[in-house]
């Protein structure tokens, strides 16, 4: 960066590559808030966890053994076994691995999707603005887990049509998070002047709208993240979620629900993990949140 | 006032047509024929024709969509396959459960979260506002049927102070016993959503000048924070209750299955795992209902808190 003073070098200091500037802007906002760093962590210590699962779990997570059914946690198994007699801890990582696949793929899809209705119905406005945040809203009201069973249920539980469930019931936050900035940027000059020199109308959204967006769609895509792995856990609940034998934790849940009186931790452990990844998210994404927009501050 | 009620009316129908037909076409979006899907591989063809024409299915699309529709506005949601009962009995048979379970939820949660966002709104940035934030954080991260679990054990299993089993009957005494534990599991989590909303309310009104105003001319603190500013924080807090509602109805879906407590939820997990497709349709039907009604009594609500709004 400090080429001695060349005059390149003085260039690159007064604008900064776009690069440079989302990574010393994304800093400042973790910065602000210390809570986001502490999610940040916890939830990258999941995905590591998740991506090592083979090699961490001491296990095979679907090996039965139904001697050793029931065990309290032990110094061989850890967290104890289910009425299979399959280690807890193992079918615990490999859970998290279905739960962060399920999240992020659904989430991430929500977030193109949604994003892309919002930006197109703020960009044109009128009818077709009016129409489709109408639908937006309608969807919106509708109690999501409700429509994830619904969904889940008529397409039948397998990965593929969780995500699918999850992806739709997510789209409409991220419309209505995309649309407002979109109307305010589509005012400023500089889109004025893009239009000026014959850009197309994807060109503007794409290259010169979408930037201005896309750290408010990024922390409510944590959020989201956070909502879609509880949403998960919920469908697998209650049966609903990928197929057993493969471990998933809400399916470890429903499992330790039937030996809640005897063995309480069958249920309990899972449930502690769901809900220590999703407050992870939280934070992450309520620091972040405040960090970007201090008026926003603690809106859930 | 009543050019806005009428809007509202207007929008609210809308919203039950648009959310009618979207259920029509889930159900109808089901991969295969439901009457074989019922009926199972092994039926005649002549078994499925009947239960074809017995679902309506064999008539057009246009024709099922008024005969739906017409139906749902007059409450004949078809009947249960598997009970044999019309639909809208059992529905309503159940209904006054859940209704109990997610109006004392939220009041629990309003009694504690209201209170709790004002306190650290006005101990902003102190010990105790983190304590609130980082908690009500917590909060909102449970799993309902995460929530459940764990009172269930403390409170019903290690400490046997309630029953496992809520199902009330008779006394109140009975009724407490089996209200308790849903209702907190799911007025804690309601508690945390309130909490937030009605903190960052309050911040942004506590900075207004109205409140500067009241209290330079020497209005007590109590009563700025209780009268001037807390009425004005109203409105984004009752929007928030008002969408909350939705999500809690979705919630007490898991609750009830936890505290193995009659309602929707119970009605709607046995439609979905017996396939009972004029159930699951009615079932849907009166999730629209309820959403529609809670946003009309939510735009209401804005028109008694803010005269402004009124003449909007």
């Amino acid at each position: 960066m400090n080429a001695a003073g060349s005059s390149e070098g003085a260039l690159r200091t007064a604008a900064p590559s776009p690069f440079a500037y989302f990574a010393s802007a994304t800093l400042k906002a973790f910065n602000t808030n210390k809570t986001s760093w502490i999610g940040l962590v916890v939830f990258l210590i999941v995905v590591v966890a998740a991506i090592l699962a083979p090699v961490l779990a001491p296990f095979d997570p679907n090996d039965q053994n139904i001697l050793e059914k029931l065990r309290a946690p032990t110094l061989e198994h850890w967290l104890g076994t289910d009425s299979f007699g399959r280690d807890t801890l193992s079918r615990l990582v490999f859970g998290a691995r279905i739960s962060l696949i399920i999240g992020v793929v659904s989430t991430l899809a929500a977030m193109v999707i949604g994003t892309a209705i919002g930006m197109l119905a703020g960009w044109h406005g009128g009818r077709l603005d009016t129409v489709t945040m109408q639908a937006m809203d309608v969807l919106l009201a509708f109690p999501s887990l409700i429509l994830g069973l619904i969904l889940v249920a008529m397409l039948g539980p397998s990965m593929v049509n969780i995500i699918i469930a999850i992806a739709l019931t997510s789209i409409p936050p991220f419309a209505r998070i995309a649309r407002a900035p979109t109307i305010a940027v589509k005012e400023r000059e500089f889109v004025d002047a893009g239009r000026a020199l014959g850009y197309s109308d994807t060109r503007l959204l794409v290259v010169h709208i979408l930037p201005n967006i896309l750290p408010e769609i990024l922390v409510m895509g944590s959020l989201w993240l956070a909502n879609a792995i509880r949403t998960e856990a919920s469908l697998a609940f209650v049966g609903l979620g990928v197929k057993p034998p493969t471990a998933t934790w809400g399916g470890m849940i429903r499992e330790g629900f039937e030996n809640i009186l005897d063995s309480y931790w069958l249920a309990l452990v899972p449930g502690v993990a769901i809900l220590f990844v999703i407050f992870a998210l939280n934070l992450l994404g309520d620091g972040l949140r405040d960090a970007i927009d201090p008026k926003l501050k603690g809106e859930t | 006032m009543t050019t806005f009620l009428i809007r509202r009316l207007a929008f609210a129908w809308v919203t039950l047509f648009a959310v009618l037909t979207l259920v029509f076409v889930l159900v109808r979006i089901v991969p295969g024929d439901p009457a074989q899907l019922i009926l199972g591989d092994q039926a005649s063809r002549e078994a499925i024709d009947a239960l074809r024409q017995r679902l309506g299915l064999d008539l057009p699309l246009s024709k099922q969509y008024t005969v739906f529709l017409l139906g749902a506005l007059r409450g004949d949601w078809g009947v249960s396959m598997v009970s044999g009962q019309p639909v809208i009995r059992e529905v309503l048979r159940v209904l006054p459960w859940t209704i109990e379970l997610t109006l004392v939820s939220l009041v629990i949660g309003i009694l504690l979260g209201v209170p709790a966002g004002v306190y650290a709104a006005i101990h902003r940035n102190r010990f105790v506002d983190y304590a609130v934030r980082i908690s009500s954080l917590l909060g909102l991260s449970f799993p309902p049927f995460v929530s459940a679990i764990i009172l269930l054990l403390v409170f019903a299993i290690a400490l046997p102070w309630f029953p496992v089993i809520s199902a009330r009957s008779g006394s109140v005494m009975a009724w407490y016993q089996s209200i308790t534990l849903p209702a907190i599991s799911l007025g804690l989590i309601s508690a945390a959503y309130v909490t937030r909303v009605t903190r960052s309310a309050m911040l942004e009104v506590l900075s207004e000048d109205y409140v500067r105003t009241a209290r330079a001319k020497g209005v007590p603190w109590n009563v700025v924070i209780w009268r001037h500013a807390l009425r004005n924080a109203l409105i984004p807090i009752i929007t928030v209750v008002g969408l909350y509602l939705g999500i809690l109805i979705g919630n007490s879906v898991l609750t009830e299955i936890v505290f193995s407590r009659p309602g929707l939820g119970k009605l709607l997990i046995g439609a979905l795992n017996q396939r009972d497709y004029p159930m699951l349709q009615g079932m849907m039907v009166i999730y629209t209902l309820i959403v529609v009604l809670v946003n009309l009594l939510t735009d209401l609500a804005y028109g008694f808190v803010d005269p402004r709004v009124k003449l909007k």
